[in-house]
């Protein structure tokens, strides 16, 4: 496939500046200049892209449209019709989500001697966490500290991460990579098993542990392996629709839905667990995204519907450098190793416009604004705007060859489209790629409602406005096992009384009381990608927006 | 002749085409043919068909190993699979997915995997049964030298097994094909974990930490943070070193 005419054109403008730029550091910009920038184009400054939530906990507070679209809609149920009297499963610990939050709160919910069942929306393991490459941050070397590790924590986010769950974190960090190690989790080590760190975005110490390129897939792999090794009930294809609560008002399981058979399932737990991760498909303002099919918030409505409160749902996290060209991999992670290997980022014209080693809020208003105010964009034949990164920079710096050993996935993706980004730029444009908040939780992963616990990229707070790299994988595993440690004891002393579904008329009844209406359904599940024409076909013709 | 679709997507579509030639090839999905834009994935095409995918797709992008696909191209006898969302169309494909594909997983606590010898025929005595046919290494998506690992295996090599294993996606595609009906991708988790569990050495300055943490050594330090307000965090955080990058290929930002 290769580049069309057009992009070749462009190309050839970066070759001629290419030798001038090698020369050349792009200065960093000032505070203020920083900030204009931000509120003119990063898109979390897009007043007109947020709106106010009509009802529920957070009324007033603005989200994404797209999120509103969702926490303000009916269920697919029909609250009144629904017999909860035929209870299809009954667990102490419900977990809903089979990732890496999810699998760990399970384990751990099972080690305190107690019936766990995970429900799950594709296959177990089909989840953001798998997905995660760079690594795990725990500060467990001489020159570092948990320290050390809160106070980067609260600078990135911030500082307005929720001090206690802060604490948890760094705390938690040294013996959750420990649990790893001893479940048989093949980290980077020097032969005499000190683990290989590195840096990441925002730490002042090399605090980055890695499997390889694939963190994120080798501690799913293991979990899983364990998880099936003790024969924890793993329910997939069967997403939960709907939180139960009981007469008192205590949680007490879910509705499952099989996305197969259509049949709704009714699960009766004493505790339940949310770990659906995040948000990615919904494409907040339109943007591609890295994360996986099935991260579509459905945690965040389940759990709005029952009362619970969210935090900083007003900040999302977009990656600078998502793939812009081809379109078979549009959205996708380039890894910011690229740019710190010394590919630079370079507009239509062949010219630099930011210092790439800016943080990545930075870095993604400053190619928004080359692709649009600017005009500085490169077009594609399907109409997405991007700009350059420069990778035949990195052997021209570090000599041939490094690119292929250091990005070797990379190179073969790329390469099954005839592009060899040894030789050629790639085209890149920011991506939506992390929920910064989420549900809110205190230090034992619950959240306001007795009996839910939430855990993982579903809950709010840890991370302030913003997330650094390697938390993330840090906190699924420290707050899932807080979270099946408390549902596991929290169960085995409260009763569950009889099921209800009254919390849902109440919402339904507020829906039409505020003018929001019954029309929109939610959760989402998953998106809908097939073409504009099938949906008009699937309609009877009739031409939707 | 233009058919329904062509029309359609020139005239308003996903596709803002700035060169509005619009090719079409058709593919042949389980047998029945639909037509579709050149130049998508298979994912991507089966969902320009219509297709509201749930089984057959995971994390679209190449790492979860939902989408394993066989398929047969125009004019070539030959089976060939890859994965729905990394491999494109061409026209007159034939595929069928293979989402899922039964295969027994031997159940054991991670005590009992020490490496040795005969550790991989205590729970997979079938790779002795390898044909040494090299059709698990010819589909592997990842390119893995998957005859290899499992030679390794026979010989009880863990730590061979471990490497070579490594980037294994679990899609099945090698146990779909294998004539002698090994498992390989549970022979590679086997092998991996007990490698790690066993051969990495443990880290002592793990155990250190954890050690100071439980003995409350940073208990003072942080509770003295947690009380400060904004600004004075914010002067800490500012005035904190930076342990120097010495690497050529410095880890910048997150991922
Ligand atoms: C490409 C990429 C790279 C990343 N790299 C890093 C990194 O290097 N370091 C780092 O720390 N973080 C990284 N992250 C972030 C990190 O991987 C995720 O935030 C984290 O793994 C989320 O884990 P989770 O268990 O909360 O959610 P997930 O792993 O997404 O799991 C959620 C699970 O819940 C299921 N589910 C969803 N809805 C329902 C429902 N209604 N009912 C039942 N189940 C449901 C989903 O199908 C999924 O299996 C990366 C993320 C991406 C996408
Ligand atoms: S496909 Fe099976 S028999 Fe053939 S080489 Fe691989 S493991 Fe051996
Ligand atoms: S080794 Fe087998 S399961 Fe693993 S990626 Fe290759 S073909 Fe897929
Ligand atoms: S969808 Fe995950 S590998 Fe293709």
């Amino acid at each position: 496939m290769s580049y069309p005419e057009l992009m070749i054109e462009s190309i050839a403008r970066v070759e001629e500046t290419r030798s001038s730029r090698l020369k050349q550091i792009m200065p960093r910009i000032t505070l203020e200049e920083k900030q204009i920038l931000l509120e003119n184009f990063h898109p979390d400054y897009k007043s007109e892209s947020f709106r106010k939530l009509k009802i529920g906990p957070n009324r007033g507070d603005k989200v994404p449209h797209e999120l509103a679209d969702l926490l303000e809609a009916r269920s697919r149920i029909e609250p009144k019709d629904f017999d909860l009297s035929r209870v299809d499963y009954e667990t102490e610990v419900l977990v809903i989500g089979g990732g890496g939050a999810g699998t760990a709160a399970a384990l751990t919910a099972q080690e305190q001697g107690i019936d766990v069942i995970i429900a799950t929306k594709l296959r177990w393991g089909d989840s953001n966490t798998i997905m995660a490459q760079g690594g795990i941050q725990a500060a467990d070397k001489e020159n570092d500290s948990p320290v050390r590790h809160y106070i980067d924590l609260v600078g990135g986010g911030g500082f307005v991460n929720i001090p206690e769950l802060a604490r948890a974190l760094v705390f938690d960090a040294p013996m959750i990579i420990r649990w790893l190690e001893s479940l048989g989790v093949m980290f980077d080590k020097e032969p005499d098993g000190t683990m290989k760190t590195v840096h990441g975005g925002g730490t002042s110490r090399k605090r980055m542990h890695s499997c390889r390129d694939y963190t994120g897939m080798e501690i799913m792999r293991v979990l899983r392996d364990e998880a099936r090794n003790r024969g924890i009930h793993v329910l997939d294809f069967s997403p939960a629709v709907e939180i139960l609560l009981d007469e008192s008002g205590k949680c007490a399981g879910a509705i499952l839905y099989d996305l197969e058979t259509e049949e709704y399932f009714i699960v009766k737990a004493k505790a339940t667990i949310i770990a659906t991760g995040g948000m990615g498909r919904l494409h907040v303002q339109g943007f591609p995204t890295t994360n996986h099919y099935g991260a579509t918030a459905d945690g965040l409505v389940l759990a709005y519907r029952v009362g619970a409160k969210l935090i900083f749902m007003d900040t999302v996290q977009y990656h600078p450098t998502g793939v812009a060209y081809p379109e078979q991999i549009l959205g996708q992670l380039v890894t910011e190793k690229v740019r710190g290997m010394g590919a630079q980022l370079v507009n239509n014209e062949g010219f630099q416009f930011i210092n790439e080693l800016e943080t990545r809020d930075i870095v993604s208003a400053a190619i928004i604004r080359e692709c649009t105010d600017r005009n500085l964009g490169v077009v594609t034949p399907t109409g997405m705007v991007g700009v350059w990164l420069d990778t035949p920079m990195i052997d021209i710096k570090h000599g041939s060859g490094t690119t292929q050993r250091t990005l070797p996935a990379m190179v073969r993706q790329y390469m099954r489209y005839q592009i060899d980004i040894t030789k050629q730029p790639i085209l890149v444009y920011p991506t939506q790629h992390y929920q910064n908040g989420g549900i809110l939780i205190d230090e034992n992963a619950q959240c306001s409602i007795p009996g839910l616990f939430i855990a993982g990229e579903a809950s709010g707070g840890v991370h302030g406005r913003n997330r650094l790299m390697g938390n993330s994988l840090l906190d699924i595993l420290v707050f899932g096992r807080r979270a099946g440690k408390n549902a596991a004891l929290y169960a085995s002393t409260t009763k569950v009384n009889s099921l209800t579904l009254k919390h849902l008329e109440k919402f339904h009844q507020e829906l039409i009381e505020s003018g929001v209406g019954l029309e929109r359904v939610s959760p989402m599940l998953l998106p809908d990608y097939s073409s504009h024409l099938s949906k008009i076909r699937r309609k009877g013709g009739v031409i939707i927006a | 002749m233009k058919t329904l679709n062509e029309i359609e997507v020139t005239k308003k579509s996903e596709f803002k085409s700035t060169d509005t030639k619009m090719e079409f090839v058709n593919i042949f999905f389980a047998g029945k043919r639909y037509r579709v834009l050149k130049g998508l994935t298979i994912l991507k095409a089966l969902e320009f068909a219509g297709y509201r995918l749930v089984r057959g797709v995971g994390c679209r992008g190449g790492f979860c190993g939902a989408c394993a696909t066989v398929y047969r191209t125009d004019g070539d006898y030959r089976i060939k699979v890859g994965l729905a969302c990394q491999t494109m169309i061409e026209n007159n494909m034939y595929l069928a997915q293979l989402p899922f594909y039964p295969a027994i997983k031997a159940f054991y606590t991670v005590d009992e995997i020490k490496p040795s010898g005969d550790l991989f025929l205590r729970y997979y005595p079938e790779i002795m049964k390898c044909l040494q046919c090299n059709t698990c290494r010819k589909v592997c998506p990842q390119d893995l030298d998957v005859m290899r690992y499992i030679a390794a295996a026979q010989r009880g090599d863990v730590s061979r097994v471990a490497d070579l294993s490594f980037d294994c996606l679990q899609c099945g595609l090698c146990a779909s094909r294998c004539p002698a009906e090994i498992v390989h991708y549970h022979v590679a988790q086997l092998g991996r974990r007990s490698y790690s569990r066993f051969m990495q050495k443990p880290s002592t300055h793990l155990s250190k930490r954890i050690e100071e943490i439980n003995s409350g050594k940073f208990n003072n330090e942080i509770e003295s943070l947690i009380k400060l307000d904004r600004k004075e965090l914010e002067i800490i955080y500012s005035q904190r070193d930076i342990e120097p990058e010495e690497e050529i290929a410095p880890k910048k930002d997150e991922d």
